[in-house]
């Protein structure tokens, strides 16, 4: 008897302690803090709309750019009926995707507008999360006579063809260096590399002379530090090989290919002949501040191959101000493998302002975006963040081309390539990134890319894949 | 015959009486337990993700999700890293820190079992977060140890990323250790001193007296407690992704984290689920292995 008290109590622990481990399943639902959603706060000024605009806050707050700016874009906003209310998510960038997905999913979190990555937009869009915006956007002047660069409309447009998005920035990438670094191991200050060989061995020389705490190269190599490494890292290179991560033409994922198996040897080379930073340092989620904010402005980094926007970092209100920046840094465009037409590559993201299907007030929320988003305003936006405009006539403005490397990082998207719109791309990218972690903690590039296939057949299905 | 009539409502009463006082658990129990459980179960065998078009259609697709989690060699790697921080941490770790730092206490004077108790608590009552942010400074690059070491002139070791899995399994112990040591503690201070005394005077040694007397004696509560222990190691996430974040690679990926990254990095949410249920499935297994185990 005592016996079977014994186990049935035994059993009822075990299953309420198991019942522990479920916490983990739903408990990201209860953290979306997105804020009311506007609705209701203002009931005694009945007339007064909140409009409420959604976007990532990386921890800085009323210091960051966004908020100052959306303050100061609702200040002169001459509409007097609506608030305009930012709900900042505080959360990683992988993190902010997902809160973004759970508030959008419901009338009761999402915001009337939210910042979204043109990477994931195609994949919200599909979820039916956002609102096409086609026949709103055929009334405004500025989406219609060319004002925005035509280009750059692309990467707001879903694979079904409607516009989801306005752009309020791109960028581009490329090779930073440090022309100090350059001139003590006796390289030229105006460096030009030729082909993916120049680059390291202009690698190898500053590891040989410039002394052991440099560090020569770095790129984003962990699953922690996520897009980044897909796209700053990896795709730049799997592009300057002229293969592609999808194609087009037959709707397939390229999963075997020369150029992957080239773009990770490029990475396997780095790595095995140490020209690369410790992999402690490049492992964990901090990395890519760690390059941008810390190694390269202390001079303890040679050449980083990175975003056009980390000069962000270093304007008097950035997150690590550095004012010699402009005479010390130099920009170099990221050669293709072999020196090949182009000559070189990279790779354009960007930003856009969205409407949730969800949203409450979608016609104040449009005519706020349009007003945000007008030159002046762009303007500012892209100046005091640092990144690159997606407007023709701003990117003529002299406010706008006297920033130091705008112009640039501007031309280089020339020969811009963007990322597949497809809804499976941010699940394939988080692969390319366990792919890029594995061959830098030593996996050969033949097994990773095998497993590379595996995983990508495994998401996209098997008629949905191709080798090349 | 009337006296019988009353007799048969009158236990009919007593019957049902219970089930009204257990309603407010059974309802709790139902809503809050039983019904995620089958949720999750169900969505186990859908498409459910965060984003994307199986975000907009909810698709039932059979065992996919299963089969999926038989061909992908990280769910093996998974398993493989839960169980090392389980045997390391839980079995090894807290289970026998626990009961020594127990045993070493007793028939200690007071001040010495309250200084000692309160400095091994001080690691339970630290939240988790709090004590991975406390153990990641120690162990990082320019962190306490390095500096301690390298001030003997042992050059600097990169601890989180040579040996992640040491560090996590390190971390978890002195988290849990205490939880342990209060167990045994308490059950340590139910075994009667005469019949250790006895034993003294028959010329037991102390090695005779621990595994003789003391440990069968205890040995409910050292399976219950193997189990408390299991249960919570095994949910373990906050720690180790605040640590290495399943890293370097996959070599500290046990699968909560393993499951996290399949539902809030992939937007795998139908996948997540059934890795859930296998995190869970393992969970009541080893319960039933330590339950059986305690019968013999």
């Amino acid at each position: 008897m005592a016996n079977g008290k014994r186990k049935l109590l035994l059993i009822t622990t075990t299953l309420l302690c198991a019942s522990l481990l479920f916490g983990c399943t739903n408990s990201k639902d209860k953290t979306t803090d997105t804020g009311d959603a506007g609705t209701g706060k203002n009931s005694t000024q009945t007339t007064k709309k909140t409009i409420t605009i959604t976007y990532r806050d990386d921890g800085i707050g009323e210091e960051g750019v966004f908020y100052k700016w959306i303050k100061e874009v609702s200040a002169s906003y001459p509409n007097k009926d609506v608030e305009i209310k930012p709900t900042p998510i505080q959360a990683s960038e992988g993190d902010y995707f997902a809160k973004i997905a759970l508030a959008l999913k419901s009338k009761d979190t999402a915001p009337d507008i939210v910042t979204e990555d043109t990477f994931i937009l195609n994949s919200d869009a599909s979820a039916g999360f956002l609102e096409p915006m086609d026949e709103r956007l055929k009334g405004w002047e500025d989406w219609t006579n060319g004002s925005f660069i035509e280009a750059m409309k692309k990467g707001v447009t879903a694979s079904d063809g409607k516009v989801y998005g306005v752009p309020y920035n791109t960028d581009s990438r490329g090779l930073w260096y440090n022309k100090e670094i350059f001139k003590q191991a006796g390289l030229p200050e105006d460096w030009q590399p030729k082909s993916w060989d120049d680059v390291l061995k202009t690698a190898r020389t500053i590891k040989e002379k410039a002394g052991q705490d440099i560090v020569p190269i770095w790129m984003n190599m962990g699953k922690a530090t996520g897009e980044a490494t897909s796209m700053q890292t990896y795709e730049m290179l799997l592009y300057g090989t002229g293969d592609r991560l999808y194609d087009d033409a037959s709707g397939k994922w390229i999963i075997k290919s020369q150029g992957i198996l080239d773009a990770l040897s490029f990475i396997e080379s780095v790595n095995k002949e140490k020209l690369g930073p410790p992999l402690s340092k490049v492992l964990n989620g901090q990395a890519g501040n760690t390059s941008s904010r810390e190694y390269l402005p202390k001079g303890k980094l040679a050449i980083s191959l990175d975003g056009s926007w980390i000069t962000g970092n270093y304007f008097e209100n950035g997150a690590a101000p550095w004012p010699e920046y402009k005479d010390v840094l130099g920009f170099a465009p990221m050669p293709t493998s072999k020196g090949q037409e182009p000559g070189s590559i990279t790779l354009a993201g960007g930003w856009a302002l969205s409407i949730p299907s969800n949203a409450q007030h979608k016609d104040e929320a449009f005519d706020f975006i349009k007003y945000a988003l007008n030159k002046e305003n762009t303007q500012k936006l892209v100046i005091a963040s640092g990144n690159i405009t997606v407007r023709a006539d701003v990117a003529k403005d002299p406010g706008y081309t006297k920033m130091p490397f705008n112009e640039i990082a501007t031309d280089y998207l020339k020969n811009a390539e963007f990322r597949p719109a497809q809804d499976k791309y941010p699940e394939v990218s988080t692969q390319i990134q366990t792919m890029v972690e594995s061959v830098a903690t030593g996996t050969s590039p033949a097994d990773a890319m095998k497993k590379y296939a595996q995983d990508v057949t495994r998401i996209a299905g098997n008629d949905h894949v191709m080798e090349k | 015959m009337s006296s019988v009539t009353v007799d048969v409502s009158y236990k009919k009463r007593k019957t049902y009486t219970w089930l009204y006082f257990l309603l407010p658990s059974i309802a709790i129990m139902l809503v809050f337990f039983i019904y995620p459980i089958l949720l999750t179960f169900y969505y186990s065998f859908t498409n459910l993700a965060l984003t994307g078009e199986a975000a907009k259609e909810l698709k039932f697709i059979g065992f996919d999700n299963y089969i999926r989690m038989f061909e992908d060699p990280t769910v093996r790697i998974s398993i493989w890293n839960t169980l090392i921080f389980l045997i390391g941490s839980a079995v090894i770790g807290q289970q026998v820190l626990g009961f020594l730092v127990a045993l070493l206490m007793k028939h200690k004077n007071k001040m010495f079992r309250r200084v000692i108790g309160t400095i091994v608590l001080a690691g339970w009552v630290t939240p988790e977060i709090v004590c991975a942010l406390c153990l990641y400074s120690f162990f990082g690059d320019d962190g306490t140890l390095n500096a301690i070491i390298t001030f003997f002139g042992i050059p600097e070791v990169t601890w989180l990323y040579t040996v992640p899995m040491i560090t996590i399994i390190l971390a978890n112990i002195w988290h849990g250790t205490a939880f342990s040591m209060l167990v045994f503690q308490a059950a340590l201070d139910d075994v009667p001193s005469e019949i250790e005394e006895a034993a003294v005077v028959d010329g037991a040694s102390k090695w005779q007296i621990l595994t003789k007397i003391i440990i069968p004696y205890i040995k409910d509560t050292i399976t219950t407690n193997m189990m408390l222990v299991t249960l919570q190691t095994l949910g373990v996430f906050g720690l180790i992704y605040a640590m290495t974040g399943g890293g370097p690679g996959t070599s500290t990926t046990t699968l909560p984290i393993f499951m996290y990254n399949q539902a809030f990095v992939n937007y795998q949410l139908g996948y997540g689920t059934a890795i859930s249920l296998l995190l869970l499935l393992i969970g009541i297994i080893l319960s039933l292995f330590y339950i059986r185990s305690m019968k013999e």
